[in-house]
């Protein structure tokens, strides 16, 4: 591989002038960067050479005067992370490799010692011995004491993936140099406190020098000179000169230009402040004035000290910390800079780059994405991204547009450049830094092939003792390798569907009533559960009843039930279970053809200039079309309404590709679903892979995982969920009426998924209401968690829950029934199959939002074709007008039935969200069926 | 003329039995209101129990025995109200809304303040404040005929014995009247002579700049319930059972003084009369408590018509014990009318009637129209009409003409007034067949809007924006019509485009 040192120095000559990051070019930006060994087989999460670090962490180092190059501290600040790394070894390396020809003394044309205010340097640097890539950055410090009054420095980002420090330079670069920043600004500050203070102590050593000169003069009064006289003047005269270096030298650090800690109103008002003390000391000709001024106007607390005259320069004097050094207000900022950065890069660099994608994408659709998208997400990343934004183009979005530029959709976008894109999944950072276990023994376990004791482990799993409490990191062993080579042989289980897919059509049917708007079904009584539904998910029926104890007997039933058609899929149930990361590699590909838009909108077809997906990403095509996302805009045929066709069976799950986390156990009790007994099989099995445990975000990763678990529990539990999403998805309220909180919170929060939002700020969704509901409820809220209260003043509950009945649905979990309106079209099977092979809350959620945007970008359509809505000509009528709307909606759309008032009612949220100009401002309407 | 809307009684009086006290009304929060409203049976509780209901899922009276309210199922075809939007600044019972102008209104209400909307965005544009007890009275002035040159003011009476003339542009406050012996419970505009009329105890006549003209001496401790203007400088006030007809003198060549004249008095109700409403140049018409309807002429102020036996419509009445047990004298009180040019339209206890003024009878009626009290109707075009209750809820109804086909049965629920404690008994074909003949034209429902929580106390229906209510819940609920709201949406949002100059029309 690479021999050490393989250095790669982007070290640039120019002083200040131009950001040394935007030079070389930005990597394809929505390609996923290839896993090398693919065409290997081998598995791409295992670890790519004996590293002996478990995740990234960044070290920074010193080169010490007095030892030599120095580790200093480790973040996150935790032995394990580096377990047996050689910190020492390493700063080594990284120290060496500085690039920079940082100058400081006497420049040979200068009477005085030069500042040289050198550019970091940044370096990519591999260590294949040590299994250790990094990339470094190099910055030097000011220090007095020190010789040639610098203290270099470095931080370097570990990581054990090579590819991840390059393709990831620029971030890492940007990210870094504030860090750097941050650090130099408190240093300077620092140093010139330092200074001041060495000035004051030379100007005293002046004066009293001065005096005992002036007292020899006195006694003295032969005409001659004694040695000690002599001796003396030569002080005072040294004394004066290094007055004279030390002013310029104050002078020189605080005209600093600053120009680079842009944004700081902190720094630049410190700037302020020092270029007018600078330019007082510059001015005041007099060294006595200026030292009378220091000494009584700004720092009345210092007393001078007598500076001897040879100070020597010795060894064992203790060197200030990296703390002294810089201002503690600023330490701790680059600090936390350091820890962010940490959260950001965590993870393997496909889910960093998908996430970039994703968040590029999804920038795209300023439009429409407030509708699904978790909008503080969305907002955090608009803030984040402007205020890196300025000088730097991320490769999340084309180089020469900014979002500011171009706020306003062009109105006919082609399709290609509005493609779906699910939702990211964001690196969000985590607070705390300790307390990190990693249970890495128990994957060992887990790998190895006993079932019935995998699920017994899994069952005290499910009881909460392992959860998801600890983070267990999958980690490339012998033994997950060897399990490899069986599962390569599965990935052909995720095509035979077909049948049950038709069959699952017939359910559905059986479960609508047509006669009716009330839709209506029991679930707890099996006679009303469909053969074929029971066959495949035994477990989802008996859970029903049986308490946690005999959630094995279901396991044993469930693998039991295994009839052959079938068997792929049981299977495939089983060895969820084992496989922890091999199925992901058969998956990407298969998903991005389910992500293709079926859209075919032939009148749509101008291309947006500006587009960025349009032009598909190149770099890593032509290696492995398996493992590329493919944002191309093909038609795919809209008749594809399942979601098992396009999904195959093994789902990534993508918390799993990041690096260790750790997870606060205590958080979240009412996501999870360790209490309640209405999990199945068939999704908590999934949910117990090693993988699972991984802790995601601070919540909202991991509430979108157990929000999508829950969904998909509620999909698979409930006959009529398709109708209870459409309220959702249409505006309706929707009323989960039940008595235990818990119960009634789980499935709010499951059901939010499918829920638009009205604007960025608010989300329409209220977890628990005991009061009985207003108007103006329903209007702020659409999907609502109800108490049912059994005493007389719930009948007041209820009794509203009726006058508004027009308003609302009503899904009632005590008696597990739904009165609602009549569903009958194809969107909500396709977004929410119940016999869905998706197993994990996480790919389900994604799912979901890939479905929810393809939606999106048909509201969006619909919205914004001129003639839809408007007449062409004064002749036209509005009957004309209507009759071109419904044609639209059912010919080019493809939309069926009830799926119109989906679109229709989507298409009204984005009127009001693009007329409104700051979002939020109006009142949301209430909307009645009938429309 | 501009109508003065009475509706209440306030004051010392004793308040007839069955008539409840307007504070009495639901309170916000608590749902579940006092009287014969609502109650849930059981059978609804078990939400889709199994039951396949047909497409309508309604609250039931929980006198069940009486006559069913008619309902509507959710799927409202011909209701275009399908978007609500709730307005809230009020912090009591809303009473009143005027019309401003095309696209404002405002609102008043026992808080004593007036708030100004905007009716197409539900924007709050202003709040007046400036009386601190209820508002009792309120009307524009000029009137909304001829409003385009001037600034528009409102006037306000209100309990704390004051009116208040406000800008209503700039929500000033132009003058404020404090020399009031009694509350000022209506307020009359008399648009050709530029004066206005208070109406307490005693009636007073002020011109714009509020200049006392002349008063009555003290008429009554009631107070005057409704004041209307009829021609030849006459306006007539309703206090308590009479009718008093006065005439204005206004300054002439010999006299610069005004005066105020009492003609004569009509004693011809028996109770007190809640409701007084010019109905055309021809006529106008009262209606009182226990239900007597007189239509009168306007000239010679003599009775052309009456019509009392709203609780007696049909001639053959053979159930009269258990007639007289249920009508109560609040069945049947009237507490509004409205008209076009054929009808007067009549809110009467429960029930909806209306009463053609050529054929002089009852062409159409609706008994039960509402679960309580109908306290305030209106026409639209189309010959549909709004009512709204006490019961909380509005209703659209439209007359159409009855279909004389003997084969085709009436729905039920429409005139089975006459099955209390025997449901089964009221499809008795001869009682329809009477019935059918009695009233040649029906009252369908077509919209229930359905959103306020407590009694709905007026509304006003605005031709382009839809229609608003306000309620004792405080609230104000603008009902929009969806398809027309969705089409301007979706013309302000190609305007914007068109503005961010990023509308490119396809070729």
């Amino acid at each position: 591989m690479i021999s050490a040192p393989d250095v790669v120095a982007f070290t640039k000559e120019e002083e200040y002038e131009e950001e040394p990051y935007n030079e070389p070019a930005l990597p394809e930006e929505y390609s996923v960067p290839l896993f090398p060994f693919a065409s290997q087989g081998a598995n791409p999460w295992s670890k790519l050479s004996g590293a002996k670090f478990s995740r990234d962490f960044i070290l920074i180092s010193e080169f010490s005067e007095q030892v030599g190059p120095q580790p200093l501290l480790t973040i996150p600040n935790d032995t394990k992370v580096f377990g047996t790394f050689d910190l020492n070894y390493f700063s080594l390396r990284i120290m060496s490799v500085d690039y920079q020809a940082s100058f400081v003394g006497h420049p040979p044309g200068s009477a005085y010692p030069k500042l040289n205010f050198v550019e970091d340097s940044k370096v990519v640097l591999g260590d294949s011995k040590e299994g250790a890539f990094a990339y470094v950055h190099h910055l030097t410090l000011y220090d007095l004491e020190a010789r040639g009054f610098v203290r270099p420095f470095c931080m370097a980002y570990i990581s054990a993936d090579q590819h991840k420090i390059m393709q990831q330079f620029q971030e890492l670069s940007a990210e870094f140099s504030k860090a750097s920043e941050c650090l130099k600004t408190g240093n300077r500050k620092a140093f010139a406190g330092e200074l001041e203070k060495k000035l004051k102590d030379l100007d005293y050593t002046r004066t009293v020098l001065h005096t005992e000169t002036e007292i020899q003069k006195k006694a003295n009064d032969k005409g001659f000179y004694s040695s000690q006289a002599i001796e003396k003047a030569n002080e005072l005269a040294s004394v004066e000169k290094s007055i004279i270096e030390h002013q310029d030298l104050l002078k020189q650090i605080r005209s600093y230009p600053h120009r680079k800690s842009k944004g700081s109103a902190l720094c630049s008002a410190e700037t302020q402040h020092a270029q007018d003390q600078a330019d007082q000391v510059a001015t005041t000709s007099n060294p006595d004035e200026s030292a009378d001024a220091d000494l009584y106007t700004r720092r009345p607390a210092y007393t001078p000290k007598l500076i001897k005259a040879k100070s020597t320069k010795c060894f064992d004097k203790k060197l200030k910390t990296l703390e002294e050094l810089c201002d503690t207000e600023y330490f701790t900022q680059t600090l936390a800079q350091l820890s962010h950065i940490e959260h950001m890069f965590r993870g393997d660099l496909c889910y960093l780059l998908t996430s970039q994608i994703d968040r590029a994408l999804l920038k795209q659709q300023h439009i429409t994405n407030f509708l699904f998208e978790d909008f503080v997400e969305v907002d955090d990343r608009m803030v984040e991204k402007q205020e890196s934004a300025p000088p730097k183009p991320s490769p999340g979005r084309p180089p020469s547009r900014s979002l500011d530029e171009c706020p306003i959709p062009q109105v006919f976008v082609s399709v290609g450049s509005y493609k779906s894109s699910v939702e990211s999944v964001p690196i969000k950072m985590e607070q705390e830094l300790g307390d990190e276990e990693y249970k890495e023994v128990e994957v060992t376990e887990l790998s190895s092939f006993d079932p019935q004791e995998n699920l017994d482990c899994l069952d005290m799993d499910m009881k909460g003792s392992i959860s998801s409490g600890e983070s267990i990191e999958v980690l490339g062993t012998e033994k997950s390798t060897s399990v490899l080579s069986k599962s390569d042989s599965q990935a052909s289980l995720t095509v035979p569907l077909s049948p049950q897919v038709v069959r699952s059509k017939a359910v559905s049917h059986r479960t609508i009533s047509e006669d009716s708007i009330e839709v209506l079904s029991t679930c707890p009584s099996e006679a009303l559960i469909p053969d074929d539904f029971k066959a495949s998910y035994p477990s989802a029926i008996n859970e029903e009843e049986s308490s946690y104890a005999d959630d094995s007997e279901g396991a044993i039933h469930f693998q039991a039930s295994i009839s052959p058609p079938e068997l792929g899929e049981a299977e495939e149930g089983s060895l969820e279970n084992t496989l922890s990361q091999t199925d992901s590699s058969c998956c990407i590909g298969k998903e991005s053809d389910s992500l293709r838009v079926p859209l075919s909108t032939p009148a749509h077809t101008h291309s947006d200039p500006d587009g960025v997906v349009s032009s598909p990403p190149q770099r890593y095509r032509q290696k492995d079309q398996g493992f590329h996302v493919d944002f191309a805009g093909e038609n795919a045929s809209p008749s594809r309404d399942n979601s098992s066709e396009g999904f195959p069976a093994f789902e990534l799950d993508p918390s799993r590709l990041l690096a260790s986390r750790d997870v606060s156990k205590t958080s979240l009790d009412n996501y999870s679903d360790t209490t309640s007994n209405m999990s199945s099989i068939a999704s908590t099995s999934s949910d117990r892979t090693p993988s699972s445990a991984h802790p995601t975000g601070p919540s909202s990763e991991r509430h979108k995982k157990r929000a999508g678990q829950n969904a998909l529990k509620f999909i698979r539990q409930y006959p009529f969920a398709h109708p209870a999403i459409y309220s959702l998805l249409s505006g309706r309220t929707l009323v989960v009426l039940g008595e235990d909180e818990a119960i009634v919170r789980k499935l709010v929060t499951a059901l939010s998924i499918f829920v638009p939002n009205h604007s960025r700020h608010a989300k329409p969704v209220k977890h628990w209401v005991s009061s009985p509901l207003h108007i103006t409820d329903f209007q702020k809220w659409k999907l609502i968690g109800l108490q049912r209260v059994t005493s007389p003043a719930g009948a007041g509950t209820l009794h509203t829950l009726s006058r508004y009945s027009r308003y609302t649905s009503i899904l009632d979990l005590d008696s597990k029934t739904l009165r609602c309106p009549l569903y009958r079209g194809a969107l909500v099977p396709r977004l929410a199959d119940h016999r869905t092979h998706i197993k994990r809350g996480s790919t389900y959620y994604l799912h979901v939002q890939s479905v929810l945007t393809q939606l999106c970008s048909k509201a969006f359509l619909y919205t914004f074709c001129h003639h839809l809505h408007l007449p062409a000509h004064d002749r036209e009528t509005e009957e004309l007008l209507a009759s071109r709307r419904a044609s639209f909606l059912k010919l080019n759309l493809g939309l069926v039935n009830e799926d119109m008032k989906v679109v229709q009612y989507l298409a009204e949220l984005l009127k009001l969200h693009y007329v409104q100009e700051p979002p939020g401002t109006g009142h949301p309407t209430l909307r009645p069926p009938g429309t | 003329a501009r109508r003065t809307i009475v509706k209440e009684v306030w004051g010392p009086v004793a308040l007839p039995s069955g008539v409840t006290n307007p504070k009495s009304r639901l309170v916000p929060g608590s749902p579940h209101p006092p009287g014969p409203k609502f109650l849930l049976l059981q059978g609804h509780l078990e939400l889709g129990s199994g039951l396949r209901r047909s497409n309508s899922w309604t609250c039931c009276p929980c006198i069940s025995q009486k006559s069913p309210l008619q309902t509507i199922g959710e799927e409202q075809t011909q209701n275009p109200y399908t978007e609500l939007l709730v307005l809230k600044a009020h912090h009591d019972i809303v009473r009143f809304l005027v019309q401003l102008d095309e696209y404002r209104f405002a609102s008043a209400g026992d808080d004593g303040i007036v708030v100004v909307w905007n009716a197409q965005t539900g924007e709050k544009l202003l709040e007046l404040n400036g009386h601190t007890q209820k508002i009792t009275a309120i009307i524009t002035f000029p009137s909304l005929e001829v409003c385009e040159e001037k600034t528009q003011l409102i006037l306000t009476a209100s309990a704390d014995r004051t009116v208040i003339v406000w800008d209503c542009d700039t929500g000033r406050q132009v003058q404020k009247v404090s020399c009031f012996q009694s509350t000022v419970k209506c307020l009359i505009v008399l648009q050709r002579l530029d004066i206005w009329l208070s109406g307490g105890n005693d009636l007073c006549v002020w011109n714009r700049k509020l200049d006392l003209l002349c008063k009555t001496s003290h008429l009554s401790d009631t107070g005057i319930s409704a004041l209307i203007e009829i021609p030849k400088n006459c306006v007539v006030a309703a206090v308590g059972k009479e009718l008093i007809i006065f005439r204005l003198v206004t300054p002439t060549g010999e006299s610069l003084e005004w005066d105020i004249l009492e003609i004569k008095r009509l004693l011809d109700h028996q109770d007190n009369i809640l409701s007084l409403v010019n109905v055309n140049d021809l006529s106008f018409v009262t209606g009182s408590h226990v239900g007597e309807m007189i239509i009168w002429n306007i000239l010679d102020w003599t009775v052309q018509a009456r019509e009392c036996n709203f609780w007696d419509p049909s001639p053959q009445l053979d159930t009269q014990q258990e007639i007289k047990l249920c009508q109560k004298p609040n069945d049947i009180s009237i507490h509004h009318f409205t008209w076009d040019e054929e009808n007067v339209f009549a809110a009467v206890g429960r029930g909806l009637y209306v009463y053609n003024l050529q054929m002089k009878r009852v062409i159409a009626c609706q008994k039960t129209a509402h679960d309580s009290s109908v306290l305030h109707i209106a026409k639209l075009p189309n010959r549909q009409l709004i009512s709204c209750s006490e019961d909380g809820s509005v209703r659209i109804w439209e007359l159409r003409e009855k279909q004389q086909l003997a084969a085709e049965p009436v729905p039920t629920g429409f005139f089975n007034m006459w099955g209390f404690g025997r449901v089964n008994k009221q499809a008795s074909q001869p009682v329809k067949k009477q019935q059918e003949n009695a009233t040649p034209c029906s009252l369908e429902l077509i919209g229930d809007l359905i959103g306020h929580s407590s009694s709905v106390e007026m509304f006003l229906y605005f031709e382009d924006h839809g229609v608003v209510t306000c309620s004792a819940d405080h609230l104000i609920i603008l009902w929009k019509n969806g398809e027309r709201e969705s089409g301007l949406r979706s013309l302000k949002l190609f305007q914007k485009l068109e503005e961010n100059g990023d509308l490119h029309l396809a070729v």
